[in-house]
């Protein structure tokens, strides 16, 4: 299984703060992901849109689109960071 | 090189006062602290909720200090950053650097502000008069932390 974690407020968009699942054949990557959460549909297809910016992290350090996803591995998504 | 996120409030004395305890060879020890304002893209804020993303927060800090020290000449470095419900006037953020001289101390210190931006996973969340909206973020603050060079990657 694949941890997969939302923040702010895709997390509010989406009704979820966190999920266990399996990875589909074919998802490899951070961005083959979001494809596959936005195929759900509803807030999903919105929220995680192609013109949307979200960004992601794999095992807690950012990552790109063409990040490698893995079983364990915990992936993260969210809006671009608003701290300090 | 100590990172803390925490709910609780800092104090700026005490916290100078102990990273330059004992250490003698410090000639200066820049700080930065940042505040709640009281009002945001025109409207008035009773108060912030930030969020963070407990885990990834501190590793991220402690690169960014670590990125710090490989690049300027420092002895010691904090970040404290607060999360949960802040009120105007409030403090949010601390960094604190220790050097020999002022001029790598003044660097690292907004070095550590512009990475810490785009960086670390906080996100603002703000009520006004007209209900809560998340804080978007800022291309100013992209371009600050570019100035930096030598991006690694995001």
């Amino acid at each position: 299984m694949t941890k997969v974690l939302y923040f702010a407020k895709l997390r509010e968009d989406l009704g979820c703060e966190s999920e266990s699942l399996a990875l589909p054949e074919g998802v490899k990557t951070v961005a083959s992901l979001r494809v596959h959460l936005a195929a759900r549909g509803g807030p999903w297809a919105s929220a995680l849109a192609p013109e949307r910016a979200v960004r992601a992290a794999v095992n807690q350090q950012i990552a790109k689109p063409e990040t490698p996803v893995a079983t364990g591995d915990e992936v993260a998504f969210f809006p671009p960071v608003t701290g300090g | 090189m100590p990172v803390r996120v925490q709910r609780d409030d800092f104090d700026l004395g005490r916290e100078v006062a102990a990273l330059v305890r004992g250490n003698h060879k410090i000639g200066a020890v820049v700080s930065f602290v940042g505040l709640v304002r009281d009002t945001s893209d025109g409207a008035g804020i009773a108060s912030m909720t930030l969020e963070h993303y407990p885990g990834m927060t501190e590793k991220s800090l402690e690169e960014i200090l670590r990125e710090a020290r490989s690049r300027w000449n420092i002895f010691d470095a904090l970040v404290i950053h607060r999360y949960g419900m802040l009120a105007p006037g409030d403090q949010i953020v601390l960094v604190v650097v220790a050097g020999a001289h002022r001029g790598d101390a003044f660097a690292a210190c907004e070095f550590i502000m512009d990475y810490l931006k785009t960086r670390a996973p906080f996100w603002k969340k703000e009520e006004t008069a007209e209900g809560a909206r998340w804080v978007q973020a800022h291309p100013a603050d992209d371009s600050a932390a570019a100035r930096w060079g030598k991006d690694k990657p995001a």
